[in-house]
């Protein structure tokens, strides 16, 4: 186990942590702002890993993947909230959880019908293809522009909610909608805004998922699963906690998998690690959701009030 | 945590007398259940005159799934506590089957009796971290917890993986087997029964009406001085007890048992299950079992993307029935119930 190895594991586990949160930014707010359980939001991503690479593998260009496939998610989201949601925001969770279950179903097979059951392949874009060197390390440098986005991401959303004036309403609606809409604010028109942003981050991350995981129907499943133990583990409707809670995720479940089998081979007989190794590393987050939850059950960093 | 105007209930039966309940056996509700029920016993016969035995195997699949909807519906219905994660249990079930089976233990006692061992415990541990949570969180948790066994199976890679494993034999029960098909529906079938009964009786003892409270206002059940956490954590155990049953059933009637079993569509077609024929009824979730797989079956015979129609059904239905199918019935006879009431003495 040398460092180089460690610090490459720590880079990747960062860069899922960075993907995670995109997609825990988009579904945290759309709850904390509406109190919606969006459980498309997985379905939004696949949706727009598949629109970029449609159109990427069309027209050669990344960019201009990304100029249409994000906007398009965008618009894709706005629509399924105007037709189908609006109507549950004022109903139970269960029925959210409910038609949005159906809507996941509609969304496989619909790229199943248009795109056929097999791998969609991106490619990566040529001028990220390289690597990049760091303390005497090459890390692929596409995946530090994962990290970069990521990180601007982060900023810009920080910058949105706390120093403009739409960041402000959205804070005032997630703690006191009827106040806000007293005050003569479109919430309807609030909540599509949001709605729409975290479809385009969703989308985004589709994106920038496109060239290093395999877009597929049902892609968008196992990262909704990681990103509800993210936000639940940050804190449901905090930002703050998507962040932190994505990295924490990112990186555990990474470094876990990487390196547990081994350090288990150090204290237990081989052939126990090698049957247990690979079966504790994937239960790893949810013990570590486990114990966030039974020390703080509204998560590391809930959301402040007031 | 759903609001309680939204929980249809099970008609008041908390406060009619006992003279009043013995009426209560005309009713359409009563009647569609007995008809559903008997329905269900005859499907070998009828499958056997039209010489289609392959109607046996589809609908033992339909009783062992509304076996699980029932046990769900124990807490899902009874106690608002959305679990969205109970196809775990029915991968419990099987691949203690399945994991038996393949070390030569063939003994449905035996297996019965480990299965309902590590699913209590397992029941126990995650129903206790997730009951610390409530609403929108408890149902991301058990989904969480889920997919932690849907993961955890596919790493065993001696059993199969993610390829799934064969069973050679179907358990075996000392006085019968389930070897035959027939013997396997009516087994099943005897303990969807004993289980709706058990549960008529759980819900109106006092342990149900507990249980309801909880539904209602679980704080103001907290301050009248019930441990409401025990209450919740038992309904949660008994609920996984049912599943880990149901899984036991799906592993003996398909002979195989794969993570699959456990993936988070069957424990949302479980949840769909129950709101289609009306959660928080004894029958509900059996009539809508029955109806969403016959459609299902429907839709499967003419169309591979079934799945396509399926999806903005679920939403329509979600969006217009809010009472389920069987719900309604009863609902209707609860308000006539009152409205009666109201006008007599």
């Amino acid at each position: 186990m040398t460092v180089g190895l460690f610090l490459t594991q720590a880079l990747n586990g960062l860069q899922l942590g960075i993907l995670l949160f995109l997609l825990a930014a988009g579904l945290t707010l759309v709850f904390g702002i509406m109190n919606f359980v969006n459980l498309a939001h997985g379905s939004l991503y696949m949706m727009g890993a598949y629109f970029a690479a449609a159109v990427f593998n069309w027209t050669g260009s990344f960019l201009l993947a990304g100029l249409i496939g994000v906007p398009a998610t965008m618009l894709l989201g706005v629509v399924v909230e105007r037709v189908a949601l609006t109507r549950l925001y004022q109903r139970d969770h269960l029925d959210q959880v409910l038609a949005t279950f159906g809507l996941i179903l509609f969304f496989n097979e619909l790229v199943r019908i248009i795109w056929g059951p097999a791998s969609v392949y991106m490619n990566t874009p040529a001028a990220l293809s390289g690597t990049v060197e760091l303390f005497g390390l090459r890390y692929p440098s596409y995946r530090f522009a994962i990290i970069g986005v990521g990180l601007a991401v982060g900023l810009g959303l920080h910058l949105l909610i706390h120093r403009t004036r739409v960041g402000m309403l959205i804070r005032a609606g997630a703690t006191h909608p009827e106040i806000v809409a007293a005050l003569g604010v479109n919430v309807r028109l609030l909540n599509t805004l949001v709605f729409g942003l975290g479809a385009a981050l969703a989308g985004l991350a589709g994106l920038m998922a496109g060239p290093i995981l395999s877009v597929q129907p049902g892609m968008g499943e196992p990262i909704l699963i990681l990103t509800l133990v993210v936000i639940v583990t940050g804190g449901i409707g905090s930002i703050r906690g998507a962040f932190y809670g994505a990295l924490i995720v990112g990186i555990v479940d990474t470094i876990g998998r990487a390196f547990l089998p081994a350090l288990l081979r150090e204290f237990v007989e081989r052939s126990l690690a090698q049957a247990a190794g690979p079966a504790i590393a994937s239960m790893l987050i949810y013990v570590l959701m486990a114990v966030v939850l039974a020390i703080r059950p509204q998560g590391l960093f809930p959301v402040r009030h007031g | 945590m759903i609001p309680v105007a939204s929980a249809p209930e099970a008609a008041p039966e908390a406060a009619v007398s006992r003279s009043v309940r013995s009426a209560r056996w005309a009713t359409p509700s009563t009647l569609v259940a007995v008809l559903l029920l008997a329905g269900l016993a005859l499907v070998p016969v009828i499958s056997w005159l039209i010489g289609e035995p392959y109607y046996v195997t589809l609908f033992t699949r339909v009783v062992i799934l509304a076996l699980a909807a029932v046990g769900l519906n124990l807490i899902l219905g009874y106690g608002a506590l959305v679990s969205f994660g109970h196809a775990m249990y029915i991968g419990i079930g099987a691949y203690a089957v399945g994991i038996l089976s393949f070390h030569g233990v063939g003994s449905g006692w035996v297996q019965l009796g480990a299965a309902l061992a590590v699913g209590s415990v397992v029941a126990a541990i995650i129903g206790l971290i997730c009951l610390r949570t409530s609403g929108m969180a408890f149902i991301m948790i058990t989904l969480a917890f889920a997919q932690m066994f849907y993961f955890l199976a596919i790493t065993l890679k001696q059993y199969g993986g993610d390829d799934g494993l064969t069973i050679n034999a179907r358990s075996d029960f000392g006085l019968f087997t389930l070897a035959n098909n027939t013997v396997l529906y009516y087994a099943t079938f005897a303990v969807l029964v004993a289980c709706l009964i058990a549960f008529r009786r759980l819900v109106h003892s006092r342990f149900g009406m507990v249980l309801r409270g909880c539904r209602s206002n679980e704080r103001r059940m907290a301050a009248l001085g019930f441990p409401t956490l025990r209450y919740q954590l038992t309904a949660y155990v008994i609920s996984a007890q049912v599943c880990v049953v149901a899984g036991i059933f799906l592993a003996n009637l398909t002979k195989f048992v794969a993570p699959s079993y456990m993936a988070w569509q069957a424990s949302g077609d479980l949840i769909v299950m129950i709101v289609l024929g009306g959660m928080g009824t004894i029958v509900g979730p059996v009539a809508g079992a029955v109806a969403l797989l016959i459609f299902e079956e429907i839709l499967a015979g003419w169309t591979t993307h079934w799945m396509i129609v399926l999806g903005p059904v679920i939403v329509l239905i979600v969006l217009t029935a809010k009472k389920g199918l069987y719900g309604y019935l009863v609902d209707r006879e609860a308000r006539r119930a009152e409205a009666d009431g109201a006008a007599g003495p």
